[in-house]
């Protein structure tokens, strides 16, 4: 990563270059590595660099941008003038809000040397462990040790400059036997604090535990769902209606709802960029200060992110939820959410529950109704039937159709252990834990 | 940039590395959407830089940079061959590529006009108009309209004398019209769903579409649709598919099961395995008579068209089901070695800063002989749905279940009463078992899928998908809302 007044004059000589526009730039540099295995030995393992810088210029209130991967004079005089014919062209933006103001930025943490800077050798060193572990039970591992830095900076005409850099690990594994498959993974700042071994563990214990599994018949079911779960339900309200623009288009599931009861009393969400328990990130794509926003409190939808657009169009303030230029179509969205745990052990959730199903994962989870945010998806790498308390046998995948604002009005219990998970493709953040929710409809199986 | 590519191969040469290959890209892509009559985004991107594939001590390391440097060669190869050296800490089966790629030449996707050289407003005002049209329809909560143009220049060497140059353009576009009440949100997309149709072709193919010409009517079908009847739920009839649906069902239930690092299990972890193991190969009645399917990257338009792909191994074609008989996988060199067979040139990387990976092509359904009229005509009972709005498989891509933006229920021969939220479900090989009837060469269209997602870290590919309206006798339909 470079130093942040290096990062400050790269930003400088591309607004120098923008002369009397208004204009934005964000500079994004990636360092990352990721080693990939799969039939217990490492058939991937990459590495790659790269530094971008995407420019916005505003002339006459017309809009236009451009990007591009080189930092060099003629890279940016390009890139500043496809910028300036494409706001030329465009007719005046009426949506645009302005550029961010200055502000004071936290010191938001979240960055290790050691995972900037983790060897390859111990990236496949853990993950020897692991296919070891694997092949002494005749099971299969396979997954990814990712580790990684990111640089993000954004400066404006208009005197703002913000810079962070953060770093993430990412562990992954599924082991999987002829029938059978158990699945763990654990995301954190510091690649110190991956538990690679116990994940591997874990994940084998469960492919023993599911060997030849049994058809049970579709139909609701109360259900424990490990975090990985959690994780999913939490994704695809974010994705399906947590931004501002979702509710301004009439199609997030907070529609009709804000101020209403419409979760368990159990449930309060939230999206910190300051807390360093997730991955932090101080200030959005548009150089604005994250704020803590309160999603849902004791089950009470309180409303969405914003970024300026959304703020502008629905008279409130910038939350600081802006996504990079080419996602900003899609609307704000939150990048570090918590869902507040409970006081019991998972193990606690399933002695609780006379009859029901013990879900590892969830797969390919699809929209199929956005205002009760309706999803359809499959169960993946452990399901087990609860009889009485314990863990009965395992079951085969099942699917579900099922409305996720309605499962969260059924959670009957939180578990008391959190999870920091990185949302894989989109990088966001959700800490969670375990659920019990006392029904969820099952519409298939897999035969 | 043929020096940085040389000094590259000749350091992991002089290393000892047994294999390395070398891939400079420059991408150049341009976006514009316009929403609500406001332009919302008008972009130029570019991107470019390298990367180096090196098979070394029995295992394979990748690095790539966007610095276009000879030290950064070096630095990059030296880097891939570190990573070669962790990899081979965890060693697997000797890798075997089977016979050496030497592919020379150059390949540029044949276009009409080049979008790039066009003057923005011109581009603009497409958008504009279809915009205009669909603004007289009252009652539309967002109108929406994109285009995107790329043109790709790639380079690619190995150690075994291989050397191509390939200009790859892409077109894609597309309208969205969304209407909300009733507690209902509907949308209606042209000409296809998630934003747009997208082919290997140039200016001309946006102008092809006409979107202004079908703003208008997917206006007017978002309205009705909000208090259309809603589709029949947990029902068993037989269903006809539009095109652009068939495409996906084809992509989802065939084109992934057929990627060969999948059955092999090297995606287990993250895509998932296959249910089309080896020893189906050749024997296995994937589907009924009537299904041909064909894996190609020759094919005009189609978003796996290409001259080689990024192991150097020239474009070709690949019989996949033939009378329903499951015949073909795609494949990389490692993979088709191993199954004791040569690459049917199926590696494909999302950019230069990614490995290939096995990817789809042009994996197309065949026309078969049928009007849409007469097959409409010649079904008793069943419902017709079109453009793709949810679909979700699972991890063997067996158990599937597909939603529509629209459906319209099919009574006596006769097309009806338009339905919402139509739904379907199945089981892959019971389901194109069922499949009875495709229609012909009329009705056949090289549909793209430009977000399919594949690997770790993440890549999204550019497939093509020929495809024509096809009927499924007996298939469960409505599966909740």
């Amino acid at each position: 990563m470079m130093e942040k007044q290096e990062a400050q004059d790269l930003c400088q000589q591309v607004l120098r270059r923008c002369r009397q526009a208004q204009a934005e730039v964000l500079l994004v540099a990636e360092d990352n590595h990721l080693t990939r295995f799969a039939n217990n030995t490492i058939h991937q393992n990459v590495a790659e660099k790269n530094l971008s810088l995407t420019v916005r210029y505003i002339l006459d209130g017309k809009v236009g941008s451009a990007a591009t991967n080189r930092s060099d004079a003629d890279g940016i005089d390009q890139a500043v003038e496809m910028a300036r014919q494409n706001a030329l062209a465009s007719p005046p933006d009426l949506n645009f809000p302005g550029l961010a103001e200055p502000a004071v930025y936290v010191e938001a943490g979240g960055y290790d040397d050691r995972t900037a800077a983790y060897p390859a050798d111990e990236r496949a060193d853990a993950v020897g462990v692991v296919c070891r572990l694997a092949a002494e039970k005749s099971l299969n591992a396979s997954g990814a040790f990712s580790t990684g830095a990111r640089q993000v900076a954004v400066a404006n005409t208009a005197g703002v400059f913000a810079c962070h850099a953060g770093t993430v690990a990412d562990f992954q594994v599924t082991v999987m036997g002829n029938d059978s498959s158990g699945r763990a993974q654990a995301s954190a700042w510091r690649a110190g604090e991956i538990p690679s071994e116990a994940l591997g563990r874990k994940a084998i214990r469960k492919a023993e535990l599911g060997k030849s599994p049994r058809l049970v018949d579709p139909g609701e079911y109360a259900v424990v769902f490990d975090p990985y779960v959690t994780q999913d339900l939490v994704a695809m309200l974010n994705y399906h209606g947590m931004g501002a623009q979702a509710v301004l288009d009439g199609r997030s599931w907070m529609n009709d709802r804000i101020g209403q009861q419409v979760m368990s009393p159990l449930v309060n969400l939230w999206d910190d960029g300051g807390d360093t328990r997730g991955l932090p990130a101080p200030f959005d794509y548009e150089g604005v200060p994250k704020k803590k926003v309160e999603i849902v409190r004791d089950g009470v939808v309180l409303g969405p992110v914003y970024d300026r657009a959304t703020a502008r169009k629905a008279g409130a303030s910038s939350t600081g939820h802006a996504m990079p230029p080419n996602q900003r179509m899609f609307g704000p969205a939150a990048g570090n959410l918590f869902l507040a745990p409970g006081t019991a052990a998972t193990e606690e959730l399933i002695a609780s529950t006379r009859r029901g199903l013990y879900i590892t994962r969830f797969w390919y989870t699809r929209l199929v109704h956005p205002r009760d945010c309706t999803i359809t998806g499959m169960t993946r790498d452990g399901v087990f039937m609860i009889e009485n308390g314990e863990l009965a046998y395992p079951v085969k995948n099942l699917r579900f159709t099922q409305s996720y604002l309605q499962a969260l009005a059924d959670v009957e219990t939180l578990g008391s252990e959190t999870r920091l998970l990185v949302v894989e493709y989109s990088g966001m953040a959700t800490h969670v834990p375990a659920l019990k929710i006392g029904r969820f409809n099952f519409t298939g199986v897999t035969v | 940039m043929k020096e940085l590519m040389d000094r590259a191969l000749d350091f992991a040469s002089r290393r000892g590395a047994q294999y390395a290959d070398v891939r400079l890209v420059d991408n150049r892509t341009q976006t514009m959407a316009v929403r609500d009559g406001n332009v919302e985004t008008l972009n130029d991107s570019e991107s470019a830089g390298f990367g180096v594939r090196v098979l070394h001590g029995g295992g394979w390391g990748f690095a790539s940079s966007c610095e276009l440097s000879l030290a950064e060669a070096d630095r990059v190869a030296e880097l891939a061959l570190q990573l070669a050296g962790a990899s081979s800490r965890v060693p697997g089966e000797t890798v075997d590529l089977g016979p050496p790629v030497d592919s020379r030449g150059t390949y540029q996707t044949p276009i009409q006009v080049d979008p790039f050289g066009l003057p923005l407003e011109d581009k603009l005002g497409l958008l504009m108009a279809a915009d205009s049209e669909m603004a007289r329809v009252p009652g539309l909560r967002v109108r929406r309209g994109n285009l995107t143009f790329i043109r790709e220049q790639k380079w690619f060497a190995n150690t075994e004398g291989a050397f191509t140059e390939q200009t790859i353009y892409e077109t894609g576009g597309g309208i969205q019209a969304t209407a909300v009440g009733n507690g209902e949100v509907q949308s209606r997309s042209f000409p296809a769903s998630f934003g747009r149709q997208q082919v290997t072709a140039g200016w001309d193919a946006a102008l092809a579409w006409d979107l202004p010409g079908n703003a208008a009517r997917i206006a007017e079908e978002a309205v009705a649709l909000l208090t259309a009847d809603r589709c029949p739920s947990g029902i068993v009839t037989d269903i006809i598919l539009g095109g652009d649906q068939v495409a996906l069902q084809v992509h989802e239930s065939c084109g992934h099961p057929i990627e060969l690092d999948r059955v092999y299990g090297s995606e287990a972890a993250f895509a998932g395995t296959s249910f089309l193991t080896t020893e189906k190969l050749g024997v296995f009645q994937y589907g009924s008579p009537q299904v041909n399917i064909t894996a190609e990257s020759l094919r005009p338009r189609g978003l796996g068209s290409f001259g080689w792909d990024d192991e150097g191994v020239p474009a070709q074609s690949t019989p996949i089901v033939r009378d329903g008989l499951f015949m073909g996988y795609l494949m990389s060199r490692e993979t088709a070695s191993r199954l004791g067979k040569t690459s049917n040139g199926c590696m494909r990387a999302s950019g230069w800063n990614r490995i290939p990976l096995i990817r789809m092509t042009n994996v197309s359904l065949e026309a078969g002989d049928w009007e849409l009229e007469d097959l409409i005509a010649d079904t008793q009972d069943g419902i017709y749905m079109e453009t793709n709005r949810s679909w979700s498989i699972d991890d063997k891509r067996y158990n599937f279940q597909f939603g529509t933006e629209i459906g319209y229920e099919i009574k006596h021969g006769k097309r009806g009463r338009m339905l919402r939220n139509p739904t379907y479900t199945g089981i892959t090989p019971q389901f194109w078992n069922c499949c009875d009837a495709v229609c012909n060469q009329n009705h056949w269209v090289m549909w793209g899928t430009p977000n399919c997602g594949k690997g770790q870290p993440g890549q999204i590919a550019h497939t093509g998908h020929g495809a024509a309206p096809a009927r499924f006798r007996q298939v469960r339909v409505g599966v909740l809302k």
